[in-house]
């Protein structure tokens, strides 16, 4: 495009109309690095380092047979990271200074250069992809060097003299002759407690006491670095080598020391002792910043009770997904009009004065179960239906309530419509029942009855 | 005098064994139905807080448990505080409980499989103490498990609520320890002037109750603020009620 670092603002206005200028923001950029590092880390090689400004540096000895060979590394990393849409130039070679030099200079997005072979691909790039001051860039230049090759074939003596040795340095990192290392990005430690018994022990009380010792020291970290964890393994590992765990998980971030005991201890008898247990470890996998909240005033309104405790124990007994709240959404289909979050999750459903328009049953069932029925059509009440092998005589009807398909969602619903009504049995029974489709038209559903819910 | 003396012992007695039941303290709160009918009846005057209660739908809604469930939640409508709901079958629906007075942000869902999770869920709801009521939809109830919730009940005074539901007649029988056992049964509505459906009504019975004598009430479902009403009407003008194929609903054609 004819742009380069260094190109005035006017300048590159003036070549590409309409061109988009953003600020930089080195610290940004500097932090996105980093967590892109850490997330490498995690996935590809352990020893990882950014490479400000703009480069990551990852060592792959050894990690390569991991992910398939090196070919199939680099094509799964840069297709992630394709994915996540960042664009990125991929060099692997034998030395850092190599790959930095390819990676950034070199003619293809993805290099692999085999071990003894780094000579004949770095020869031709420029010098300034040695990773030198610019100053020196510029004078290697005007005394004729353009290229890597002739320049690591020029006598090293005169150059030194010239430039000071950094020229030679950057030359014998690049041909791998001299080492250099890197400084990996370090996971932040998690926060864990080891005990270790000299006997092993393995009575429930015991464990349980253990657990108590543990979760204090835990606690104590976690009020050091004024976080509360979300989640927590208890591992406890036995004398056969065997180790077991118990996960359990907070809704909000906890260091209360009497609760997470509780929790642990609820689980103890998912643990088999064996021939006893010698080491348990108890980690704090997740953790998150306690925000203290203001409470509105007791003057003003009742203070709801914290129940994060009581959600934390039967949802560890349960499974998290066991427990939800309900809330609202607007939409005439009774199948979709709520939906589940969690039990502490702030949503609230919305005032809508149409949830209160309608009668709703209080049971509806998870499918409409078919019915047989008689009816008069268009839009008459059945005179009786057989549902589950019951027959009901309807004493009272209420309708119909027409809930129309939702257009937008796909082409069958365009045209769909139910028409609901409430009936009442001759023993007072009352029941939701629909009828698919108007009564009039065939493109609106196959007009068979339903039983869809029951009123209290 | 020695009757005065004998009057007082007896008096003695009885608040003695009040207090070892743990019925009538001058403690014990109450949650008035707001009808004098049925609050004249219950010791204390409405429903004790702090103890179990258990409703089942009788006949057809044995099964399906609609009315009773509709009761329980009035009854949890009129609780202060947030309501644990804790059920087997995904079949409540949550619409239906708003218009029995039960807001959305106020209830719980705990989804157990097994009536050995959700007994352990109701005591573990009921311990906690900061809920309004807890609802437990069980299969069975026996003496030992009722009377270990009652306990947890009394211990924090929570109103706890057992929705009998889909187990055998003959189980549904057996004794337990819950302070009152209501068997709701649906009756039909009042006839309107035009067509539709009218207020539900229900035969309560109350066929247990701990320091009262069992009995029966008529009354008009719960409203959208979950409170029941006194029938309007005499029985027999509702039994007397023709099906709408003879009139009500008029043929258009």
């Amino acid at each position: 495009m004819g742009l380069e670092p260094g190109t005035p603002v006017a300048k590159a206005r003036a070549l590409h109309a309409g061109l988009m200028i953003l600020d930089a923001a080195p610290e940004a950029d500097r932090a996105g690095l980093d967590k892109l590092a850490r997330w490498l880390q995690a996935r590809v090689a352990p020893m990882v380092a950014p490479d400000p400004p703009d480069g990551i540096v990852l060592d792959t000895t050894g990690a390569d047979h991991l992910h398939g060979g090196e070919t199939a590394m680099l094509e799964t990393l840069a297709q992630r990271l394709t994915n996540a849409g960042l664009t990125l130039r991929v060099a692997l070679a034998p030395s850092l200074g190599a790959a930095h030099a390819l990676a950034r200079y070199g003619h293809a997005r993805r290099i692999i250069v085999p071990p003894h072979e780094t000579a004949a691909h770095v020869a031709d790039l420029p010098v300034a992809a040695l990773r030198l001051a610019s100053g020196t860039v510029q004078s290697l230049r005007m005394l004729g060097f353009d290229r890597i090759g002739p320049l690591a074939a020029t006598p090293r003596a005169p150059l030194t003299l010239r430039f000071g040795p950094d020229v030679a340095r950057r030359l014998d990192q690049l041909y791998g002759r001299i080492e250099e290392p890197i400084i990996p990005v370090r996971p932040p430690e998690p926060i864990a407690a080891i005990l270790t018994f000299a006997e092993p022990i393995g009575s429930a009380e015991t464990i349980a006491r253990q657990i108590a010792i543990l979760v204090a020291r835990v606690c104590d970290s976690l009020d050091r670095a004024a976080v509360g964890a979300r989640d927590l393994d208890l591992i406890a590992h036995r004398v056969d080598r065997h180790a077991q765990t118990i996960a359990v998980a907070t809704a909000r971030p906890s260091r209360d020391r009497v609760r997470l005991t509780r929790l642990l201890c609820d689980r103890i008898e998912t643990i088999e002792p064996g021939f006893g247990i010698e080491r348990m470890v108890l980690t704090a996998i997740r953790v998150e910043p306690i925000d203290p909240r203001q409470r509105v005033s007791s003057l003003i309104e009742d203070e709801t009770p914290d129940l994060s405790g009581l959600i934390d124990v039967l949802s560890n007994r349960l499974g998290a997904r066991a427990l939800h709240r309900v809330a609202a959404i607007e939409s005439d289909i009774p199948e979709r009009a709520t939906r589940q979050v969690a039990p502490l999750a702030s949503e609230e459903s919305p005032d809508l004065p149409a949830l209160q328009a309608w009668p709703r049953p209080i049971r509806l069932l998870p499918r409409p179960e078919a019915i047989r029925a008689m009816a008069a059509l268009p839009d008459h009440p059945p005179l009786f239906f057989i549902w589950r092998g019951m027959r009901h005589h309807v004493a009272r009807a209420d309708g119909p309530e027409r809930v129309f398909g939702e257009w937008w969602r796909d082409a069958d619903e365009q045209t769909a419509a139910r028409d609901y009504f409430r009936v009442e049995d001759t023993s007072g029974a009352r029941f939701w029942v629909f009828r698919e489709g108007d009564g009039e038209h065939p493109e609106t559903g196959g007009q068979g009855w339903f039983l869809h819910g029951l009123f209290g | 005098m020695t009757q005065t003396r004998s009057r007082d012992a007896i008096n003695a007695l009885r608040a003695q064994i009040a207090r070892i039941e743990g019925v009538a303290g001058p403690s014990r709160a109450v949650l008035p139905f707001g009808m004098d009918e049925i609050d004249a009846h219950l010791p204390g005057g409405g429903l004790a807080l702090g103890a179990l209660h258990e409703v089942a739908g009788s006949g057809f809604d044995a099964v399906h448990g609609a009315a009773c469930t509709r009761f329980a939640a009035g009854i949890a409508a009129r609780t202060k505080g947030s309501v644990l709901w804790i059920l087997k079958d995904r079949d409540l629906y949550a619409p239906g409980l708003r218009q029995s007075g039960l807001a959305d942000r106020r209830v719980v869902y705990v989804a157990a499989h097994t009536e050995r999770d959700i007994l352990a869920c109701f005591e573990e709801g009921l311990r906690h103490g900061a809920l309004g009521a807890v609802i437990a939809e069980t299969e069975r109830l026996p003496m030992t498990a009722s009377r270990r919730l009652h306990l947890a009940a009394e211990a924090t005074g929570s109103l706890a609520i057992a929705v009998r539901r889909g187990g055998r007649a003959a189980e549904f029988g057996q004794p337990n320890a819950c302070v009152t056992r209501w068997r709701i049964a649906s009756l039909p509505s009042v006839a309107l002037p035009v067509p539709g459906v009218g207020r539900a009504r229900w035969h309560l019975e109350l066929l247990r109750c701990r320091g009262g004598m069992p009995a029966d009430f008529y009354v008009e479902a719960c409203d959208d603020r979950g409170r029941l009403a006194p029938c309007r009407l005499a029985l027999p003008a509702v039994l007397g009620d023709r099906p709408v194929a003879s009139g009500g609903w008029r043929a258009r054609a």
